[in-house]
């Protein structure tokens, strides 16, 4: 018995919202892309995290390779090497790539991107064109490499002993490994792994922040020495300094703004405090510095070029580069359409005005 | 001994006044908990956008996870969705395909249940051998909430299934989307859509203002920010269920569709990020055990590395899916020990040991980890995350 809630769903709605492609071609789109504009498309929206041929840079995902290691200490999980299906890799690319702009890639983009990846695993020809017609045709190299969950026949039969009570051991225990010689674990400023439990037994301290961090053991040193460093004079009036952007940079509305439109480049770009190089150079103190100069970033030639000529990233620029990274500086790594609004260009300028180095 | 001054002498907050009742219109814990907070590890993950943190569970006790600090799992951000914004559309094999408002989910018949959340990659990290100090990081991945809501069958018997469904493809309303396939059987039986957490509406990053509450099973198929529920005759795989969340095993195959999450437990007191301060005498040993199959029966502890094992007290009630707390309470001499807990559910499915796991599945399976824990404590109280042989 129906409560007649809700209404039918329009077809122009499903057909947006609905972007499923399952194994047997089932949502599949008209259209079609070659291997080498997929290499193009590719190059543009992808390489930046994914290395031009696929390969993986930093620890983003591999793609492409990984041919015969599934059985290794460490295996390559790639398109080629491990999907099952190539219903996956479109369907997952049209929806969900490139990271942090999803739903930007045109149905033909995704084909010829698809074709790309089959060609840079090796298994089709760079005059490959990948269309609707021919997509279940293709069938990766493990596909037959799964099988669903057994647990219940391999395993629960194991587990379902009753366990053993008392003179379990036939030795006393040994330690085999120890976490702490790996040293991986985030700390405390005072050593311990983040979030030990302060000492309840000490005397009650004035200032609660610091009972809370450091045990009373502790001399007081290390709270001194960790000061933050944007306690720091410089830091607190760098704001105000003067700078390319001074006047946008005053406006709390606007940087508030800037901070919304940051979200499309902060997949790659880290601002603040804590901000290290990621894809892309942490922005601290960018604004009204010499272009390419952020230390410890391995820049593409034309912006080290733009830099090595005494260009300065000024509202000018910024715009420039923002509006069009390609047309500012063709060869940039930056893939990034661009900020195309010029009032999100002044908003995120001024957004980056507030963050010095 | 001398006179506690803290007795003796009036404290302040003995004398003037404390906050005033509008201080704090929504409140956060006080100062002194400041260091109860979700952790991330930072070399886990290239992107903090799309990474996890972790539920400090060594700080809390009981069985329900509060939802500010109950580990996040996201794929593209946790994004800022308003119930006016919100709509929830059902296609694919059905009669009618439906769009409903988030108004419209309000007038369904509600529900509540308790379940546990846990990232399939829970315990993971240490699947090659002791890596990270600390509960919260080794088994953090991890929360139970009281959820209220509307149960999935009542939607889709609103838009009527298809004799030839067999599936139901969920997928989230943010940039990853991140679809899972959900056989019918399970989706008719227990699994419910969200909208109160706890008591409160659901935090932004646990969904708002919609999730998936899918009990027992991994929690990658709890979709967050649920905007489509979609009738199939097959699983759509998707590279939420075969890139990631399928299981390697040492002949080079992978298991897919390990949805349920084995019986586990863990101690979350003494352990790394919480030793032993107050040296010999009572100790109070408190942990948490768990089940995708049921209800937990019974949790062991051993205080020997194994060698002996005593029955630890449910302390609560036990319900299916859910966590459940336990206690053991010992009286310690103040000498070394390796303390382990085994959980036990209804299914009489004992929980393994790391190494029985490895003997089966190999060391590159990472997911599913739900081997038997081991603490190292030292006789200064202070307490190491180890193997043992």
């Amino acid at each position: 018995e129906s409560l007649g809630l809700g209404r039918e769903a329009l077809p122009e709605e499903i057909a947006a919202w609905d972007a499923t492609v399952l194994p047997d071609g089932t949502g599949l789109p008209d259209g079609s892309g070659d291997v080498l504009t997929g290499e193009e498309v590719f190059g543009a929206n992808c390489a930046s995290c994914h290395g031009e041929f696929a390969e993986g840079l930093d620890s983003w995902p591999v793609l492409a390779g990984g041919d015969g290691t599934l059985t290794d200490p460490r295996p390559v999980k790639t398109i080629g090497s491990y999907w099952p299906y190539l219903s996956t890799v479109y369907d997952y690319v049209h929806r969900s790539m490139p990271f942090g702009q999803a739903q930007t890639l045109s149905v033909d983009d995704t084909y010829a991107i698809t074709a790309f990846l089959l060609y840079s695993n090796g298994l089709v020809e760079d005059d490959f064109t990948l269309t609707r017609e021919n997509f279940t045709t293709i069938v990766m190299p493990n596909a037959e490499g799964f099988y669903p969950d057994d647990r219940a026949e391999t395993e629960y039969p194991l587990f379902r002993a009753e366990p053993c009570m008392a003179d379990c051991r036939t030795a006393p225990p040994e330690v085999t490994k120890r976490a702490i010689e790996l040293n991986v674990t985030p700390k405390d400023e005072n050593g311990n792994p983040a979030g030990t439990l302060p000492l309840l037994t000490a005397a009650s301290q004035t200032a609660p922040a610091e009972a809370a961090a450091a045990p009373a053991e502790t001399p007081a040193e290390p709270a001194a020495e960790t000061a933050p460093e944007a306690a720091s004079p410089e830091t607190e009036t760098t704001a105000e300094e003067p700078d390319a952007a001074d006047e946008a940079a005053a406006d709390p509305a606007l940087i508030e703004a800037g901070e919304k439109v940051f979200r499309k480049c902060a997949s790659c770009h880290k601002v603040g405090d804590d901000a290290k190089h990621a894809v892309g150079p942490a922005l601290n103190g960018v604004v009204g510095r010499t272009i390419a100069t952020a230390e410890g970033f391995k820049y593409s030639k034309p912006l080290a070029e733009l830099g090595a000529g005494g260009g300065i990233w000024d509202a000018a620029a910024l715009h420039a580069f923002l509006e069009d990274p390609k047309g500012f500086a063709a060869g940039t790594k930056m893939s990034f359409a661009g900020l195309k609004k010029p009032e999100d260009r002044d908003a995120v300028i001024a957004y980056l005005s507030t963050f010095a180095d | 001994q001398t006179p506690d001054p803290l007795i003796t002498e009036v404290q302040e907050w003995a004398s003037v006044f404390g906050d005033a009742v509008d201080a704090t219109p929504y409140g956060m814990p006080i100062e002194f908990e400041s260091h109860v907070v979700r952790r991330n590890v930072e070399w886990l993950t290239e992107s903090t956008a799309s990474s996890i943190n972790f539920t400090p569970i060594h700080a809390l006790e009981g069985t329900i996870t509060p939802q500010g600090c109950a580990f996040e799992r996201h794929h593209s951000g946790a994004i800022s969705l308003s119930k006016q914004d919100y709509r929830l559309m059902i296609n694919g094999l059905v009669d009618k395909p439906l769009v409903f408002t988030f108004e419209d989910l309000l007038r369904f018949p509600r529900q509540i249940s308790i379940a546990f959340c846990e990232c399939a990659a829970n315990g993971g990290m240490e699947w090659g051998g002791a890596q990270l100090e600390g509960c919260q990081f080794t088994q953090g991945m991890i929360h139970n909430m009281e959820y209220t809501g509307v149960m999935l069958r009542d939607l889709l018997a609103e838009a009527g299934v298809k004799p030839e469904g067999k599936w139901v493809y969920v997928e989230g309303a943010d940039a990853s989307s991140n679809g899972r396939s959900i056989p019918l059987e399970k989706a008719l039986d227990d699994v419910m859509v969200a909208f109160f957490a706890n008591g409160e509406a659901l935090r932004k990053e646990h969904g708002y203002p919609v999730r998936l509450v899918v009990p027992g099973w991994e929690g990658n198929m709890w979709v967050k920010w649920l905007r489509r529920i979609s009738v199939y005759d097959q699983a759509v795989e998707s590279r939420e269920e075969t890139s990631k969340y399928t299981d390697m095993m040492p002949d080079g195959r992978a298991r897919k569709w390990t949805w349920v999450m084995d019986a586990k437990s863990v101690i979350t007191q003494p352990s790394p990020q919480a030793p032993i301060r107050h040296g010999a005498g009572p100790l109070v040993i408190t942990g948490l055990a768990w089940s995708g199959n049921g209800k937990i029966t019974r949790v062991d502890v051993s205080t020997d590395g194994g060698n002996s094992w005593h029955p630890a007290r449910i302390t609560g009630e036990a319900r299916s899916m859910a966590l459940t707390r336990f206690h053991y309470d010992m009286n310690w001499d103040g000498s070394e020990m390796f303390i382990m807990s085994r959980a036990v559910d209804e299914t009489g499915y004992v929980q393994p040991t790391k190494q029985a796991l490895r003997e089966i599945r190999g060391v590159n399976n990472v997911y599913h980890n739900n081997g038997i824990q081991v603490w190292w404590v030292r006789a200064d109280g202070e307490v190491e995350n180890v193997e043992i042989a």
